[in-house]
């Protein structure tokens, strides 16, 4: 068998699942970049070619700006945070105790719930007349009255934030908890003899091997919150005053509330193009990571 | 290869369906409905079961979505193609319908009996430029409120008759310790928030719309926001308002927790059954109240209609089932949760029978009700004006200049 003739074949094994890709990724993605550069209406009108009109009105447009502004801040924070109480709990599930098993199987859990679920089930924590959060806060003697915390633009994002890491920070957890177990045991037991301390052992025993999978977790996080919607829309809907609108919320406004297909179409793709190329410099890491190791 | 899987697929699936189909030929119509407010989603299955037993030959397979996600879904079957042949539209929204042809023009269809019957201020819930796109079905406005006990309790005799007086009566009741905020609200930043302002902007005589400009940044569409604000500073309305939706302004008054509460006429009832209510039996309704010299009720139109979408295949059938919904057979043995569209029912003793308070305060409210701008742009004023209720509220901006901002962002 030539090379030439196992390069065909497996052109032609993927020809099906191609046409299948071309049919629901390509398609729309042609024609969405067609209807960016119209005035179409979502009902109704096709429109009609506006050239970067739409384009233009969206860069400059104050609503852009500050759903960018609020995507951003939402990504680093709740990313971050998930980063860093992931590892912690993968440490800490690493390490063998009574009942690790049970922990394991729960820390699954909140992953493993619906996000429509999940968004209902902290608006309720969160309510401001009868919410679990504020009978806690209260108890303890960190509150003096009952507050609003979705209801007020300081907190709404941060609680936004709260409520994504609980959610996702097991996915981390998990990918990191794989990774410890190539950690070697003996390397771990030698610079322990060698006297170093927890932060050594961490830094230069534990990380190396962690780094790459994290890597990974920190790409696949990244992309899901920048486009980060369902949960917003269940529990605030964007507000209060705007304050929780990301870039997600701003395009459904645009394009299904507001029905401008066309300038809908051109906020989507901006928001495409900006999680592509954050994919495409997270990827480059990756390589780099890789290679160094 | 793949055409004949499809083929084949085709095939089994005909079959299935053919063998699978009932003796009679059976149309089904697909009706989108919310849950939320007026009718509960029981008995609008309770309703569509008499008719499918009146009319074995339709079935009838009902979706329900939250009022928030009503116009979207809607709009977006519509988009691809439908799917619904009965949709439940707000009052709001007929001209953006109409524009984009979303629902079928029916005013052929309405009987000399309908034209009749049916209150000439539900008719307005259905038209657009002199044409009826459906049926009105939900006839509904916010109502005052308020609970009995406490007003007792704090020496007031009658209940509020002007905003200024209710703010007179929440600070008797604030400053007798009897409740810390004693007013709630709708003012999360939803359309629920524009039905309030809506209610003042019509007891300070203000309008939205003249001449295809808007004019709310000035007048009575500027008071009604400043009365809002003063109230929430002041402390007389609870500040949890600004996250709150109809639902969440129930719970507040059935846990005795507000004194005054504005809400569709659905709560009466909800707040006056002891299962769930710590209020029943305190509950009073009044029309919400007016303004010295300028008004003296106020109401926003929150009703609701039944259309027949423009992709529907069976209109026919579709409007068999609109009628039966809305006839008065129907809104009279469902008369609890949301009123009905025809005048006489208004004298039917079986209808007033234990809500002859709520009755009272849905004659003089129903004929004061107010419209919403009638414009194709509803949803991008709304959300503009959602946003300046919210950073007034939020002391982000002073009430003049958030309006004149959402003037300029309104699309007009």
């Amino acid at each position: 068998m030539t090379n030439n003739w196992i390069t065909t074949r497996a052109w032609l094994l993927m020809l099906p699942l191609l046409v299948v890709m071309i049919a629901v990724i390509g398609w729309p993605l042609i024609d969405t970049i067609r209807l960016s550069f119209t005035d179409a209406k979502l009902v109704g009108t096709q429109g009609s070619f506006v050239g970067l009109d739409n384009y233009v009105k969206v860069l400059s447009g104050s609503n852009f700006q500050r759903s960018l502004l609020t995507t951003f801040w939402f990504a680093v924070l709740s990313v971050s945070a998930e980063m860093v109480i992931g590892v912690l709990a993968a440490l800490l599930l690493n390490q063998r105790f009574y009942g690790r098993s049970v922990l394991r199987a729960l820390m699954i859990l909140p992953w493993a719930l619906p996000t429509v679920v999940n968004a209902t089930l902290w608006r309720l924590i969160y309510n401001p007349e009868y919410g679990a959060l504020n009978a806690l806060l209260v108890q303890i003697g960190m509150l003096d009255s009952y507050r609003s915390w979705l209801g007020e633009p300081g907190t709404a994002l941060a609680s936004l934030i709260l409520a994504d890491c609980w959610k996702n920070f097991p996915l981390v957890a998990l990918i990191a908890l794989a990774a410890l177990q190539a950690v070697p045991r003996d390397i771990t037991a030698a610079s322990m003899v060698d006297g170093a301390g927890v932060w050594s052992r961490f830094r230069f025993v534990t990380l190396p091997y962690l780094a790459g999978p994290l890597m990974v977790a920190l790409v696949l996080r990244t992309i899901e919150a920048f486009k980060v919607f369902d949960i917003i829309w269940v529990m605030t809907r964007g507000g209060p005053a705007n304050s929780t609108r990301t870039l997600s919320i701003l395009v459904y406004q645009e394009a299904f509330s507001f029905q401008r297909a066309g300038s809908g179409a051109s906020l989507a793709l901006i928001v495409t193009l900006l999680v592509t190329v954050l994919a495409v410099a997270y990827a480059a890491l990756i390589r780099k990571t890789a290679g160094a190791s | 290869m793949l055409k004949s899987v499809t083929t084949a697929l085709l095939g089994a699936t005909l079959l299935a369906a053919a063998l699978s189909a009932p003796a009679h030929a059976q149309t089904k119509i697909n009706a989108l409905f919310m849950a939320q407010a007026a009718y509960s989603e029981a008995d609008v299955r309770a309703m569509t079961e008499s008719f499918t037993k009146a009319n074995p030959d339709i079935s009838v397979n009902l979706e329900f979505v939250p009022y928030e996600g009503l116009h979207d879904k809607t709009v977006l079957a519509q988009g691809s193609g439908g799917g619904y042949d009965v949709v439940l539209f707000d009052v709001i929204w007929p001209a953006e319908y109409a524009t984009n042809k979303v629902l079928l023009d029916v005013s052929d269809k309405i009987t000399p009996e309908m034209k009749s019957g049916v209150l000439p201020g539900a008719w307005t819930t259905v038209e657009y430029e002199g044409k009826r796109y459906g049926l009105p079905w939900i006839l509904d406005t916010k109502y005052l409120f308020y609970n009995k006990e406490i007003l007792q309790k704090a020496g007031i005799a009658n209940p509020p008759k002007t905003w200024a007086e209710l703010s007179e009566q929440a600070k008797i009741i604030k400053d007798k310790g009897l409740l810390s905020t004693p007013i709630a609200w709708s003012w999360s930043q939803a359309e629920a928030a524009i039905c309030d302002y809506t209610t003042l902007v019509s007891a300070y005589g203000g309008s939205f719309i003249k001449d295809g400009k808007p004019v709310f940044q000035t007048g009575g569409g500027l008071d009604a926001l400043n009365y809002m604000v003063e109230s929430y500073k002041s402390g007389l309305t609870n500040p949890n308002s600004k996250e709150f939706l109809e639902e969440d302004v129930r719970r507040v008054f059935q846990n005795g927790e507000a004194a005054f509460a504005l809400n569709w006429t659905y709560m009466y009832n909800m707040a006056n059954n002891p299962k769930d209510s710590k209020v029943a039996g305190k509950v009073g309704v009044v029309p919400a109240p007016g303004v010295e010299g300028k008004s003296t009720v106020s109401a926003v139109n929150g009703s609701m209609g039944l259309g027949i979408t423009s992709t529907s295949k069976q209109p026919n059938e579709a409007w068999k089932y609109i009628t039966f919904m809305t006839s008065q057979a129907t809104q009279n043995q469902y008369a609890k949760l949301s009123l009905p569209i025809w005048a006489s029912s208004y004298d039917d003793p079986a209808v007033s029978k234990g809500q002859e308070e709520l009755i009272a305060a849905a004659k003089a409210g129903l004929a004061a009700m107010y419209p919403r701008p009638t414009t194709p742009k509803y949803q991008e004023l709304s959300t503009a004006l959602q946003q300046a209720v919210q950073e007034s509220l939020l002391g982000q901006e002073a009430p003049e200049a958030a309006l004149k901002t959402a003037a300029e962002n309104s699309g007009l």
